[in-house]
């Protein structure tokens, strides 16, 4: 399939005795959401850990736009296209919002190393351009000289998304975005999704919170013990008995 | 936005030449215009300035940078024996070798970071100090240091002229490198080391290694191989103080292990600290405070303390001269110490931030007035 970001294949993974993934099949298509949701210990994070590279799966592949990425470094992965967003907002508390987003542009530009102390970060014009048209499709130009790390959490996450956007990544990985948040702050980061999905930016959201999952995404892979049990459609997902079973109606489990 | 950036520049290092130039006059009424004085508070500025950019900028605490010290005298010092006791070859020397050996040192101490960083770095230093003293006698001359001779080549000057009788001096072009002309060398690399760290500060590479400071984790998920940025910022660090430590050799051409002694490594992080970490003027303050307090503070004696109270009733100047005394001459030390204290708890960004906190108070004052007119 030529239109696949990410495709995982038979991937196998245990911790001592306990299978955490059995044979997982998954093929992410080009510009969609693709929520993953599951129980708590259903192997959500294991997958999202094999996904970026970070844990390395027994058996199995993992390809990203084609190329195998077991195995690699964070800011390999990362130069490939595939930027994270963190369960806790992970920012540069100590720089300014327009800081934090040049930093992201300038992996962007720049690679991941280059020894450039000559050069004055104020003449990098085009780049600072770049950041604040990021900053303002998140709608916070207005506060870019502020230290990111006063700002409310809701506020971090969308900076973290500021950060992935200005990169262009070909696939944007979402660990439970909206953890922790207030409902205000839940229902402001919906909205972003959605805008943002507009731009065809390839996104997987790993998700605990129905209400964000049936919003925002196009596709649903349901995880239980280790397996996906059912993959479709928001609607198909609400209406498939196994699913039910496990999941939607599992609290009396 | 361009243009103005420039303009900025351009007059803090107008204004930073002149300060560095004026020293020995500004600083004649507080009794520090004499150029061995001089000499030190430049030539630790640069060693200062150098370690900034690695703990002020990466937040990674070395305690092994007087090692480049003691390499960067240690070359100058065999630049003089067996080149030419012109000064430009013996620093060129010192700083190249300080960045080789800084290379090393900080590809091995890399690997990990925080505290374990900090007590490789230690390791090292120790290791370099005791080797100086043992295996690496030939080259360094043990305990007696490394001295110059009568015999020594000198291949390049040889070439000019004959050896002359005595001892010679290290030189630049003809120009003596003692006194007030060492100072004015040793002034002008403060100036350059100073333009370098301030093109530093403004770069791209300067906010990267903010941001590791900040956040590796997240520098790395952002496409960052933050291990080379690292490594180039201490090897820069580290040949800052190979070119303090030349310079040393320049001044007074001669080279000792205690130069690589772990306090003098932990004299650096004070001065770092005290001035204010990360910020381009605070480690030359601490610099300028050390040096004074131990050059002279370190010189009052009673005698002096009683001259100074003599206004006073006889009692009172007794008393007086009874609590102050522990303080000077060879107690400045426990000045020092309190200071840092106080600075440490109170003011934690250094004497810098107790600026920003006068400056901010004065104009939310002066906003406060306004507001009521």
């Amino acid at each position: 399939m030529a239109d696949s970001v990410l495709k995982i294949t038979n991937v196998n993974k245990s911790f001592g005795g306990l299978k955490a993934l059995n044979n997982i099949n998954l093929t992410i298509e080009k510009n969609k959401v693709h929520a993953i949701i599951g129980p708590n210990g259903a192997g959500k994070s294991t997958l999202l850990n094999v996904c970026i590279g970070l844990l390395a799966p027994d058996t199995g592949k993992v390809l990203f736009d084609g190329k195998n990425i077991i195995g690699k470094q964070a800011h390999e992965i990362n130069q490939m296209g595939l930027a994270r967003v963190f369960q806790t907002p992970e920012i540069f508390t100590e720089l300014t919002l327009l800081e934090n987003v040049m930093i992201a542009a300038l992996a962007k530009q720049e690679g991941a190393f280059k020894f450039k102390i000559f050069r004055n970060l104020a003449e990098e014009k085009a780049m600072m351009q770049e950041s604040i048209d990021a900053l303002s499709s998140i709608g916070m130009d207005n506060q870019m000289y502020d230290i990111a790390g006063s700002m409310s959490r809701g506020n971090k996450r969308r900076l973290e998304l500021a950060m992935c956007l200005v990169q262009r990544a070909k696939l944007l990985l979402l660990d439970e975005p909206t953890a922790g948040m207030s409902r205000h702050d839940t229902n402001q980061t919906i909205k972003l999704l959605k805008k943002i999905k507009a731009d065809g930016m390839t996104k997987i959201i790993i998700e605990h919170d129905m209400h964000v999952v049936f919003s925002v995404a196009d596709t649903i892979s349901v995880l239980a013990r280790g397996e996906i049990i059912a993959t479709g459609t928001p609607d198909e997902i609400k209406n498939n008995p196994i699913v039910q079973a496990a999941y939607l109606g599992g609290g009396n489990e | 936005m361009h243009i103005k950036q420039k303009r900025s520049d351009l007059l803090v290092m107008s204004l930073f030449t002149i300060i560095v130039l004026s020293m020995p006059v500004w600083l004649d009424p507080v009794g520090a215009n004499y150029p061995d004085l001089l000499q030190k508070f430049v030539i630790f500025g640069i060693f200062a300035i150098g370690y900034n950019i690695l703990f002020g900028l990466t937040g990674y605490l070395s305690f092994g940078h007087a090692i480049f010290l003691g390499v960067g005298s240690y070359a100058a010092v065999w630049s003089f024996k067996l080149l030419s006791m012109n000064a430009v070859p013996a620093v060129i020397f010192a700083t190249l070798l300080a960045g080789v050996v800084a290379a090393l040192v900080g590809y091995v101490s890399l690997r990990r970071s925080g505290i374990y960083f900090s007590i490789l770095t230690l390791a090292f230093a120790q290791m370099f100090y005791n080797l100086a003293y043992s295996v690496l006698t030939p080259i360094t001359n043990g305990e007696t240091g490394l001295q110059l001779s009568l015999d020594d080549p000198r291949v390049i000057d040889r070439l000019v002229s004959s050896a002359g009788e005595g001892l010679p001096v290290p030189e630049l072009f003809g120009i003596s490198m003692s006194g007030y002309s060492g100072f004015y060398f040793c002034a002008v690399m403060l100036i350059m080391a100073f333009f370098l760290s301030l093109k530093i500060f403004n770069s791209p590479f300067g906010l990267k290694l903010k941001a590791i400071k900040s956040n590796q984790h997240r520098m790395k998920y952002t496409g960052y191989n933050t291990r080379p940025y690292l490594l180039s910022a201490f090897i820069i660090s580290g040949m800052f103080a190979g070119l303090a430590g030349g310079l040393m050799a320049v001044t007074d051409p001669l080279a000792g292990a205690e130069r690589m002694q772990w306090t003098a490594s932990g004299e650096v992080v004070l001065m770092t600290i005290l001035g204010g970490i990360g910020t381009l003027y605070g480690p030359l303050l601490g610099v300028g405070i050390i040096k004074y307090l131990e050059n002279i503070f370190s010189a009052i004696n009673e005698a002096s303390l009683q001259s100074f109270f003599s206004f006073m009733p006889h009692w009172l100047n007794e008393m007086m001269v009874m609590l102050v005394s522990p303080f000077v001459g060879e107690g400045w030390q426990l000045t020092l110490g309190l200071m840092f204290m106080l600075i440490v708890i109170f003011l934690p960004g250094g004497i810098t931030e107790g600026f920003q906190k006068i400056k901010t108070k004065l104009t939310t004052n002066q906003k406060i007035q306004q507001g009521d007119e």
